[in-house]
Order: C-alpha cells, then sequence, then structure tokens
C-alpha cells in the first residue's frame, strides 16, 4: 500500500513543488539576470536584495491581471492550449532519473518517479503532444498573428522533431534499452558518457532542443519585432504565464535529458577512475543538477549572443543539415556497432 | 473487476470521441476529439500490458499524424460555409455499404474471437527476450519480418509519391 501508492505520490509532490516549479520561476529571474550582465546592465534589483523576491512579485502581479478572452476567440481551444502546452511538459519529469537508488529512512527509494521500459519514447512522445499547445493557441486566438505565429511554430517543431529523434536512436543502439535507468547504467559499464563518443548526435539534439523549445535563434513563433509577440499575443494574465511556464520548463526537461543521455546523468565524472572516489562526498542527485543547470545557462547565454534565424534559414538547417547528419552518425554507429560486437 | 471498470470507461470514452469527430460542425474541434481519441486508444494499449504500442500510438498518431492533419485543416478556408450538394443522399447508399461491410468485418471477428477462445489456449512461444520494446523487436526481425519489410516498401513509395506530386520538375 504505502510502496504502491504513497511513495510515488510524494516522490511526485516533491519533484513538482520543490523542483520543477520553484526552478521554473527561478529561470525567469536567472535569464534576466544573465541577460542584462551580457548587456552591462544589473537587471532586475528593486524586489528584495539583488532581486531576489523579483519571481514573487511577478507572479502575483500576473494572478492579479485580468483574464481577456477576445470576442471572436474560439472560447473552449483558447481556454484550453495553454493547459495543453503545460501538462506534458509537467509529465514528463515522470521518467527522468534524478539519481540511483538509495537508503532513505530505512527504505530504499529510487530516485526518479518511476522507470518504464520505453522511458526515452514515452519522453519524445509526450513531447510531440506539447506542440498541440502552441498550434491551438495561435488558432482559437483568431488574429492574423499569432495564427502565423502558430503555421511557423508547427512546421518549425515537426521539422526539428526528426533530427532529435534520429539522434536519439543512435544513443539507444549505444545503449540496448530504452530505459532512462537503463541508459545511465550503460554509460556507466562503458566508463565513457555517450557524449564522447557520440558528440555528433549531442550537438544535432541540442541544437534540435533549442529549437523544439522554441527558444533564440529559433525562436520564430515568438518574434516580438515580426509578429507582435506571437502565438501568446492575445493571452493576458496567468494564461500567459502558463505558457511561459511552459517554456522553461521544456528548458529543463531538454537538459535533463541531454544529461541523462549524453553527460551520465546522475554519474560522477570518470565513473570507473577509481582514483577519484572523493568525488562520491557530492550526492548523486547534485552532479545530476550541476549538469543540467550547466545546460539551461547555455540556453540563456545563446539567446544573449545569438540573433535570430530567418525562417527559410531555419528549414534549410533543419532539413538540410540536421537531418542528413543526423541519418549519417546513425548509420556509422550501426555499423561500428556490428563490427564492434 | 477494477480492470472491467477501466476497461469499459476508457471504451466508452474511445466511442463518444468517435462520435463527436464525425458530428461536429467546426472541423479544428472534430481533429481535438480524434486526438483525445488516440490518447484513449493509448490508455486502453497500456491496460493491455503493451507500453511500447502506446507509446508508438501517442508519437506517431496523436503527436505527428494529427498535427499535420491540423496543419492543413488550418491552411483550408473554413469561414466558408460548405456547399451545399444538389442530392443531399447522393452518398447514403454507398455510405450504407461501406458501414455494412465493415460492421460484417467486426461481427466475424468477434464471433472467431469468441470460438478461440473456446477452445484450448496455445501458449504464445516464450522469447529469448525480456522487455516489451524487445519482444516487440524479436517478433518484427523474426516471424513478422515479410510484413515488417512490405509495410516499409509501402511507406517509402508513399514518400517517393509525395515527392514527385510536389516537385514536378526535378
Amino acid at each position: 500500500m504505502i510502496d504502491e501508492f504513497v511513495v510515488p505520490l510524494l516522490k511526485i509532490l516533491v519533484v513538482l513543488f520543490a523542483g520543477v516549479l520553484p526552478a521554473v520561476t527561478y529561470m525567469v529571474l536567472l535569464e534576466r539576470k544573465v541577460i542584462a550582465w551580457a548587456q552591462s546592465r544589473l537587471g532586475p534589483m528593486r524586489v528584495g536584495p539583488y532581486g531576489v523576491l523579483q519571481p514573487v512579485a511577478d507572479a502575483i502581479k500576473l494572478m492579479l491581471k485580468e483574464d481577456i478572452t477576445p470576442v471572436k476567440a474560439d472560447r473552449w481551444v483558447f481556454t484550453a492550449a495553454p493547459i495543453i502546452s503545460m501538462v506534458p511538459a509537467l509529465i514528463v519529469y515522470a521518467v527522468i532519473p534524478f539519481g540511483p537508488t538509495i537508503r532513505l529512512f530505512g527504505k530504499d527509494v529510487a530516485l526518479s518517479i518511476t522507470d518504464i521500459n520505453v522511458g526515452l519514447l514515452y519522453i519524445v512522445s509526450v513531447a510531440s503532444v506539447g506542440v498541440y499547445g502552441i498550434i491551438l493557441a495561435g488558432y482559437a486566438s483568431n488574429s492574423k498573428f499569432p495564427l502565423l505565429a502558430s503555421l511557423r511554430a508547427s512546421a518549425q517543431l515537426i521539422s526539428y522533431e526528426v533530427a532529435v529523434t534520429l539522434t536519439l536512436v543512435s544513443v539507444i543502439l549505444m545503449s540496448g534499452t530504452l530505459s532512462m535507468i537503463g541508459i545511465v547504467n550503460a554509460q556507466y559499464n562503458s566508463g565513457l558518457w555517450f557524449a564522447f563518443v557520440q558528440p555528433l548526435a549531442f550537438v544535432i539534439f541540442f541544437i534540435g532542443g533549442l529549437a523544439e523549445t522554441n527558444r533564440a535563434p529559433f525562436d520564430l513563433p515568438e518574434a516580438e519585432q515580426e509578429l507582435t509577440g506571437g502565438f501568446h499575443t492575445e493571452y493576458s494574465g496567468m494564461r500567459f504565464a502558463l505558457f511561459f511556464l511552459a517554456e522553461y520548463a521544456n528548458m529543463i526537461v531538454v537538459s535533463s535529458v541531454a544529461t541523462t543521455l549524453f553527460f551520465g546523468g546522475w554519474l560522477r565524472p570518470f565513473p570507473n577512475v577509481a582514483g577519484l572516489h572523493f568525488l562520491d562526498v557530492v550526492p548523486s542527485w547534485i552532479w545530476f543538477l550541476t549538469k543540467s543547470f550547466v545546460f539551461l545557462y547555455i540556453f540563456i547565454w545563446v539567446r544573449a549572443t545569438l540573433p535570430r534565424y530567418r525562417y527559410d534559414q531555419l528549414m534549410r538547417l533543419g532539413w538540410k543539415v540536421l537531418i542528413p547528419l543526423a541519418i549519417a552518425n546513425l548509420v556509422v554507429t550501426g555499423i561500428v556497432k556490428v563490427m564492434l560486437v | 473487476m477494477a480492470q472491467a471498470i477501466a476497461f469499459y470507461t476508457i471504451a466508452a470514452f474511445i466511442l463518444g470521441f468517435a462520435v463527436l469527430v464525425v458530428t461536429t460542425k467546426d472541423t479544428v474541434h472534430s481533429v481535438l476529439f480524434l486526438v483525445l481519441d488516440f490518447l484513449f486508444v493509448a490508455a486502453l494499449y497500456v491496460m493491455l500490458g503493451a507500453p511500447f504500442l502506446a507509446v508508438i500510438q501517442v508519437l506517431v498518431y496523436a503527436g505527428g499524424i494529427v498535427v499535420l492533419y491540423l496543419f492543413v485543416v488550418m491552411l483550408v478556408n473554413l469561414k466558408r460555409p460548405p456547399e451545399a450538394h444538389q442530392d443531399p443522399h447522393r452518398m447514403s447508399k454507398l455510405g450504407l455499404a461501406l458501414a455494412a461491410a465493415v460492421l460484417l468485418e467486426l461481427a466475424v471477428i468477434v464471433a472467431s474471437g469468441y470460438a478461440r477462445a473456446a477452445g484450448p489456449t496455445v501458449p504464445a512461444a516464450a522469447l529469448p527476450v525480456t522487455g516489451n520494446t524487445e519482444q516487440v523487436g524479436w517478433l518484427l526481425y523474426t516471424s513478422y519480418l515479410i510484413p515488417f519489410e512490405i509495410a516499409s516498401m509501402l511507406l517509402l513509395v508513399a514518400m517517393i509519391g509525395a515527392i514527385v506530386l510536389a516537385k514536378r520538375d526535378i
């Protein structure tokens, strides 16, 4: 009874309310701060020391704002769209392993909500459902700029999904399993993080991840200059905030998946070198969070550095560069794997 | 007992959404109900202990194909009311014939299923691999190799056909 229901429920509550939601709100602050520093500004400084309470102030402001639904909007779809984009972003965390099984209060507790046989595919499929939130938001607003943005978004997300999924296949070839914990264990057994055996796959995955989360330089669905905002132009208050939070939650997902697949998840650096045992002082989940944080920082760094792609450049990069490279990488991985066995 | 309740609930949702797909006036709503329908079918697969199939169902149908449907529906002008046909019943004969054929097919499947359930069930041959994904892969590349290859050829032909149609002068 306790193992079946109470422990998973506690894990879900901890991951959501102690992990994802604070992380998402503070990512907003971190992004504003880092971009400000990159542009020789200070960023938010007014609320709390160095602006650390800014997310709280933002949340209160967004909740108190008037919630407007355009008269000509498709009311049901307009209401459902923010929820549709938020839910997939949250349920993905069910299969992300934050650490190995540890002993806690005299019980063996796995530091992941669940470990299913099809973990990686589950993430890909749930992420593919998240596309609907953006498409429907643009459609339901019944306004031309959001509609343009949502058409851009759907084409972009479908295109880059192909390349990302192909790189995941080469990772699966290396690990021989789809389970997220199995993939980390495979890296432990081979003694090498997959980023070193699959560098090309990692680069394609990360570029695709930027595009899948609508981040700069691929943030065409929310280009302020061209589309007066993007797919969420007609949204206000908490519904707008949901899109915003979903984007940050997706960034955390991409970072955690990149960490798990390519950088050994919760493993310390050089997991098989006995001389580095003193690194085990740091708990495994801190290694995981540190690695993920590095990726989140790179996300922000890229936004502060690179200008936006033009739409035809985006499509050309996706279809003519990334997908052929991913296929070539997959073929080479397959051949090498067969030769070595 | 709990399984039966879950099955009938999911089945009711599947049928309900399927009815909504064909009766809704707004095409975009109809596509959305189709997505919900696919998600509930995936839930049915999970109940049957086939997580791989469930995830593929969500990935390919709910996440992939229906997005393309939505894409097409949004590009088509839907504000214009559907053109009234001279004869509103012109398709009804064909529709009735198709419906009767599907009904017959379903009846045969159900009947043969009962016939088989009555007889002694042959246990499935033990596979050398464990895990749902591994088992599906093993079967696809051993017992069902030829259907699998034919299906992939069919997809390749469809892909080439689409390119040829879209780009007449290559």
